[in-house]
């Protein structure tokens, strides 16, 4: 298997963005091509979850090759709900790796915000179990509600360990230009305050509005290229050195602990073996936090902290920035936002950031391994990726 | 734009005193106190009403407004100018103006009047500062105005966005009254009675009185500019542009490939 390079990166905003998909999908190709200094590519995946539903476009990928004229490169759609972007990251792995190609494009895209806040979440429900769950009205909301509830009851976190994910991936996000929410908050506004309850409600018990990552347009791209094709770029050295993915059952109630989130501790075990790494090394996570719980949960089937103790991490500052380990320095989903099929190239396009030292305020210093958990369906499908900076 | 009383010509040269005719009598009407709510951000926002005087010192904070396509904030402004000076010249009877602020800065415009001694008639509710329910806030104390401060049995409002419509006719639950067309247009009003104010305290409706000194003092010493208002809409893929393409590098190398294409 070859080695894998991301040679190139591009993001937009990620808020409500007035441009057709397949625009939004191009423009962070256009920088990514830009920032590599390459004029073509010889594939090009494009992760997108509801193009057909949500903005009537399938075959999104036809549509950005032609946008960007990198015709007659090959053209693939790839949709795995909220772990798209990752899932297509992979393909992009694997057509590298495996000496198909030297160079692929990999963009994630979505706008959402074309439907109101009830059908886009009525659209990502779609994902659940089509007849144990979808039908009885269960949404992604509802699903993380209870599995926080859950784990709140096994491993002793509260609200108030929520809210704090919540407050540090705002914080974080203040100093990302391209983040969708730019708004400072504070545990005594958010749970303390007698207002609390009224500036953050219930949305899902235990779960409340900064618990939940806002529906965001967006997208961001990724160029991978072979040793010798990232040679020639003359960019710092970033490799994708490690992918896992795994899956879990679709229907969450089939799991024997439904706090066990074992596609992701999976996914983030082959990533780390492919990559010859331990969690312990990493300096730099992006994890898929959705909702605050997710984070919490996923810091440990990852490998970060033991079981049941990464709400006490978060309590100590460890996943702050200037922390042992920071998590989402982007702002996470939580504030950064979710566009869902471009969030997994979004987290890949944070961390190549990350490692090329090129994070501007929100840099971890000396970061040289980095991290990303793409989550998908609730926890049924989850792509985890490795980087390591070398030279 | 005027901030002041002007004081025309035509007027001195009238042989009456055309502005006693002119000028509607208001209703006595208690004043607003002042209350604070803490916000998502953990600052605390003061709610208090302005009298004439203050008005010119937000007229020009929502004169911007009014550049401002985006959710109904140029309409809004430009309509919400035209109450305030009405109010400023005593050009409509019985209204009001309660103001939010943070940290002195101007957050929030919200006003009324009465329609008679039993129905309030809201006008607008403008946010200077988006998120953090800076707007919700400000419309709940307005009622509040209405129906406890003034004991009114209901309040008549209309939406003219999206997010309106949101905050208050789905939030509050609020009754219909179509056969009354608003003041605002004519168009068909809502009702939010005190039955329904009353489902909503606690929740909807929060804040607290007194207004502690030191911060009371702050806001009434002076209104102070937004800091960061709702701008007009610009690209919203400068940002990308901006960060990583300031030579249109981008662009031009959608050209290039329009070239290559057409070869």
């Amino acid at each position: 298997m070859r080695e894998v390079y991301c040679v190139g990166i591009g993001i937009t905003s990620f808020t409500r963005l007035e441009y057709p998909l397949a625009e939004i999908a191009a423009y962070p190709g256009m920088m990514a091509l830009k920032d590599s200094g390459l004029s073509k590519v010889d594939h090009v995946y494009v992760a997108n979850m509801g193009g057909g539903k949500v903005n009537h476009q399938t075959g999104l990928a036809s549509a950005v090759v032609d946008q960007l004229s990198l015709a007659p490169a090959g053209a693939e759609t790839i949709e795995n709900g909220p772990a798209s972007g990752a899932s297509a990251v992979k393909q992009g792995f694997m057509a590298v790796a495996s000496g198909m190609c030297d160079t692929v494009m990999v963009i994630g895209a979505e706008r959402m915000r074309e439907v109101n806040d009830l059908e886009s979440t009525e659209f990502v429900a779609t994902l659940t179990h089509p007849h144990a769950e979808y039908i009885y009205g269960v949404t992604l909301p509802s699903l993380a509600g209870m599995f926080a509830r859950l784990y709140m009851d096994k491993y002793g976190a509260t609200p108030r360990h929520l809210g704090m994910v919540a407050v540090k991936n705002h914080d974080h996000a203040m100093d990302n230009f391209f983040a969708h929410l730019h708004e400072r908050i504070t545990l005594e506004g958010i749970i303390d305050s007698p207002e609390a309850s009224t500036n953050n409600p219930i949305v899902a018990d235990p779960l409340r509005f900064y618990d939940c990552c806002p529906v965001s347009d967006g997208a961001a791209c990724v160029i991978l290229a072979s040793g010798d094709a990232a040679k020639k770029t003359g960019k710092p050295r970033v490799r994708l050195a490690g992918v896992g993915q795994a899956t879990d059952t679709l229907a969450v109630h089939d799991r024997k602990d439904p706090t066990d989130l074992l596609a992701a501790r999976g996914a983030a075990a082959n990533a780390f073996k492919m990559a010859g790494l331990k969690p312990s090394q990493v300096d730099v996570a992006e994890l898929h936090d959705a909702f605050t719980i997710l984070e919490i949960a996923e810091s440990e089937e990852v490998g970060f902290f033991k079981k049941g103790e990464g709400h006490l991490a978060l309590e100590k500052g460890e996943t702050r920035l200037g922390g042992s380990l920071p998590i989402n320095p982007s702002g996470g989903l939580k504030a950064k936002g979710h566009p869902v099929g471009a969030t997994g190239v979004g987290q890949a396009h944070e961390i190549v950031l990350q490692l090329r030292g090129e994070a501007e305020k929100r840099q971890v210093k000396g970061a040289k391994v980095g991290f990303t958990c793409n989550f998908g369906g609730f926890g049924n499908n989850v792509v985890c990726l490795a980087f390591k900076k070398e030279g | 734009m005027p901030t002041r009383l002007a004081k025309k010509k035509e007027e001195a040269l009238m042989g009456v005193d055309v502005e006693k005719i002119l000028r509607p009598v208001d209703s006595p009407m208690p004043p607003f106190p002042p209350k604070f709510v803490t916000l998502a951000s953990g600052d605390p926002m003061v709610i208090r009403q302005i009298d004439r005087p203050e008005v010119p010192e937000i007229l020009p904070h929502v004169h911007r407004l009014m550049a401002v396509e985006r959710d109904y904030y140029d309409v809004v402004a430009a309509r919400a100018m035209g109450e305030l000076l009405a109010y400023y010249y005593h050009r409509v009877q019985d209204e009001y103006v309660l103001v939010a602020q943070i940290n002195g800065e101007l957050a929030a415009v919200v006003n009324g009047r009465l329609l008679n001694r039993d129905v309030g008639m809201s006008y607008h509710t403008i946010s200077l500062r988006r998120g953090m329910r800076v707007g919700a806030h400000a419309f709940a104390a307005k009622m509040e105005y209405h129906i406890d401060i003034m004991k009114q049995k209901e309040v008549l409002i209309v939406a003219e966005s999206p997010i309106g419509f949101r905050r208050w006719m789905i939030e509050y639950k609020l009754e219909k009254r179509f056969h009354i067309p608003h003041e605002l247009g004519g168009p068909p009003s809502w009702s939010l009675t005190k039955e329904i104010f009353d489902r909503a305290r606690g929740t909807l409706v929060v804040g607290r009185r007194p207004v502690p000194d030191k911060l009371l003092a702050k806001a009434k010493a002076a209104i102070l500019p937004p800091s960061d208002p709702p701008k007009p809409p610009v690209d919203l893929l400068a940002a990308t542009r901006a960060r990583y393409d300031s030579t249109a590098t981008a662009v031009m190398a959608q050209g290039w490939a329009l070239e290559r294409r057409n070869k």
